[in-house]
């Protein structure tokens, strides 16, 4: 069971990471236009204003 | 976003007079000299679209910056004070796209981003928790045993209050708003649920028990927190629409003393006194016009826009707006006494009383909240009874009922269905400003109507522009560019339409309240009031008179808006009564009626008694859908059951209405009340379901089955 005292602190870890990276999409408003930046992303004109 | 968070009060003094259409919305002014304005594009739907309006609308001189978000369908587009919103609007419409103004009447609705933001943080932390102590969990419960559940409880601890803590925050705040006022909501029990859950589980660790519900707190926390992120992003922040009527009172007065004219504060203006109002100009107070004729807009009184011609003896009233000529008026009524004044005390007393509408949701939280603390308290004290004082295990129960009664179809369901309703009806060109709009909406039994900015555009057009000869056409358009006049824009409006080439007119003067005249040829030309134009007597007409020629009549009539049959016959179809109400006069009503198949109508109908018949209605119990656009509905929508307001009306009545009809079209309110409908029956199939498991589980849990695992397990299947 030794094991548990490593892979504890990694999964805890790695969902630590998943929740620094939510937040940092939240921090630059990844959310505010999904479908308008699935689209800006495959339009040929440069996009001078990108979001955050 | 901010910029268009101004404070809502602000009133402009010097406020150009806006006889119709949108009232350009309230800015701030940033750092670069440019300001925000919000623009609603409903059949924006692809990567060509963005590209085509930022583009077109970049074009448009005085824009800096143009945003377009397809999600919401809207663009931000920062530009100078000077742009103003319908040269956006006729811009986008250049571009193929149809575009309404955004303002804070409007926009507040889904205009709640930080708060959205902030549970979506909370809800983040939540579910990283959730999942985290969820793993831990399922190694206890397939049978990890002393020091090992132990430490994966005191893990779990360490994980799940700080989250509680901070994720369950909303809850914990709502709740004790309303037990500090003696009152209980639904917060109360699911406050209740979660602490109890999380200090009964740390009491468990900390006497090494085998039982611990932190993942059932943090899941509660996790699905009420998505259900609450839901619901804000439907709340809207409440205004006032008497509040907005502040913006017609004029705060000074002309005042004559002798030919002397003073400015004065409209507080000093005294019954008798004798003002001037200019053209342009709105008028101060109420008052009988004693020199001078002019035309004006009594728009807010009857929500007719065509102008009023007022000749010495009429009487005038403050808010209207003088549009020609000058006039000189004696005050007949000043500060409350003034019917704009209490045309606004009429809207409040509306407003006040409408605020009491009980959600279906609040409805069952009102029976449901007592009803578990109930349930809990009887578990604690009969299990009390039963093992003889064993604390320990009565509070066990206790918890667990919480747990499993937990609302989730009220905190998740309800907002959940609400949220995919309105997100649909605002794709088809409807905003809902209030949260419980689509409930109120899918109960109504009774429709009554506006007519003109509502069922017609309220502008006018020139009949049968084809069948008039091109000359008379081409040389009336050419006289009435010179004038601002509604009925001068539909001439110049009918010949461009038929590509005509405008003759060269010069000398062109307009004379207020009777129309313009110039020379052609060397000869008068006059287009206006026949009276005047032509010398005929009797006639209100507009004729184009050229000396020595017989004049040319035109006439104008208000264009229905597309859809407005459909609507009429989808609420026919549905079974509501239909009733016309109208400030014009009874001879337009009735033929507008009479077009559209509606039997029941009433003209000449002032803004007190429109509000005075959807208030008897009311009475006489029933539910009342009131469309208009005017400030003469505002009072009516206020105290209307439910009410919808087209995107063009005024400010104050799309703040008093519940959703806004950002179409042109009609036909989209039938759509709004099948989708409103059927949103309603989802709720109560939801709260059907809730029953039935409700049920089943919580005998279960009263007679202590339900352990941890047993509790996660119903969480996750309703």
């Amino acid at each position: 069971m030794n094991v548990l005292a490593l892979l504890i602190p990694v999964s805890l870890g790695l969902g630590a990471l998943g929740l620094l990276a939510f937040w940092w999409t939240m921090k630059s408003r990844q959310y505010e236009d999904p479908d308008g930046d699935a689209a800006r992303i495959l339009r040929k004109d440069y996009d001078d204003t990108p979001a955050g | 976003m901010s910029a268009t968070e101004a404070p809502a009060a602000a009133i402009c003094p010097v406020c150009p007079p806006m006889p119709e259409g949108p009232v350009a919305p309230r800015v701030k002014v940033d750092k670069d000299g440019t300001t925000a304005m919000h623009l609603s594009l409903p059949t924006i739907h692809c990567a060509a679209c963005i590209s085509a309006v930022e583009r077109g609308l970049l074009r448009v001189d005085g824009v800096a910056e143009v945003r377009v978000n397809l999600t919401r369908k809207r663009a931000v587009v920062r530009a100078l004070p000077n742009v103003s919103a319908d040269t956006l609007v006729a811009a986008a419409a250049a571009l193929g796209y149809e575009a309404q103004v955004l303002d804070g009447a409007t926009l507040s609705a889904a205009n709640s981003d930080r708060a959205a933001r902030d549970l979506a943080m909370r809800l983040g932390v939540a579910g990283f928790s959730m999942m985290n102590v969820m793993l831990l969990s399922v190694a206890v419960w397939s049978g990890a045993a002393d020091a090992t559940r132990d430490l994966f409880h005191w893990l779990s601890a360490a994980i799940a209050l700080p989250t509680v803590a901070f994720s369950a925050q909303p809850f914990f705040k709502s709740g004790w708003s309303a037990l500090r006022v003696a009152r209980l909501n639904m917060d109360v029990p699911i406050s209740l649920a979660i602490l109890l859950a999380a200090l009964m589980s740390l009491y468990e660790t900390l006497m090494s028990g085998s039982h611990a519900y932190f993942d059932a707190a943090l899941s509660l926390t996790f699905f009420l927190l998505a259900g609450r992120y839901l619901d804000q992003k439907m709340r809207s922040t409440a205004r006032s629409a008497a509040a907005e009527l502040a913006a017609l009172e004029v705060p000074t007065a002309l005042r004559m003393t002798g030919d002397v004219a003073e400015t004065v504060p409209v507080k000093e203006v005294a019954v008798g006194d004798i003002l001037l109002v200019q053209p342009g100009a709105r008028v101060p107070v109420d008052g009988t016009v004693t020199e001078g004729a002019t035309e004006i807009d009594r728009a807010f009184l009857t929500g007719e826009t065509d102008p009023v011609a007022i000749a010495t003896g009429n009487p005038v009233h403050a808010g209207e707006v003088n549009l020609t000529g000058v006039i000189r008026m004696s005050a007949t009524a000043v500060g409350e006494d003034t019917f704009l004044h209490g045309l606004s005390d009429l809207i409040a007393n509306a407003e006040a009383a409408k605020s009491r509408y009980n959600s279906l949701a609040d409805r069952a939280a009102q029976i449901y909240a007592p009803l578990v603390h109930l349930l809990a308290l009887l578990a604690f004290g009969g299990w009390l009874w039963v093992t003889g004082g064993d604390v320990r295990f009565a509070l066990n129960i206790a918890v667990a009922v919480l747990i499993i009664t937990c609302p989730c179809a009220l905190g998740l369901a309800v907002p959940a269905v609400s949220t995919v309703a309105s997100g649909r009806l605002y794709r088809s060109g409807i905003l809902v400003k209030h949260p419980s709009a689509l409930e109120r909406l899918a109960e109504v039994d009774e429709v009554i109507l506006d007519k003109t900015g509502t069922l017609t555009r309220g502008v006018p057009t020139l009949a049968g522009a084809n069948d008039l000869p091109a000359h008379p056409l081409a040389l009336a358009a050419a006289v009435a560019s010179g004038s601002a006049h509604p009925r001068s824009r539909a001439i110049v409006a009918a010949a461009g339409e038929r590509g005509l080439v405008l003759p060269k007119v010069t000398d062109l003067q307009e004379v207020p309240g009777f129309g313009v005249e110039g020379k052609f040829d060397g000869r008068r030309v006059r287009l206006g009031r026949a009276a005047w134009a032509a010398g005929a007597t009797g006639d209100t007409g507009t004729v184009l008179a050229v000396d020595g020629a017989a004049p040319v009549a035109f006439a104008f009539e208000d264009t229905l808006r597309p859809g407005a049959q459909a609507m009429i016959d989808s609420f026919r179809a549905r079974g509501l009564s239909v009733t016309l109400l109208s400030g014009d006069t009874e001879a337009a009503v009735s033929r507008l009626a009479g077009d559209l198949g509606i039997a029941s109508y009433r003209a000449a109908m002032l803004p007190d008694e429109k509000a005075g018949f959807v208030a008897d209605r009311t009475k006489a119990g029933a539910k009342v859908l009131m469309v208009g656009d005017g400030l003469n509905d505002t009072a009516a929508l206020a105290g209307a059951h439910v009410s919808m307001a087209p995107g063009s009306a005024l400010e104050a009545a799309r703040v008093a209405a519940d959703l806004v009809l950002l179409s042109s079209d009609l036909s989209r309110v039938g759509t709004a009340l099948i989708t409103a409908v059927s949103a309603r029956r989802r709720i109560l199939e939801n709260f059907a379901v809730a029953a039935i498991y409700n049920m089943i589980a919580v005998p279960i849990a009263l007679l202590g089955f339900a352990t941890p695992l047993a509790a996660a397990i119903a969480m996750s299947t309703r």
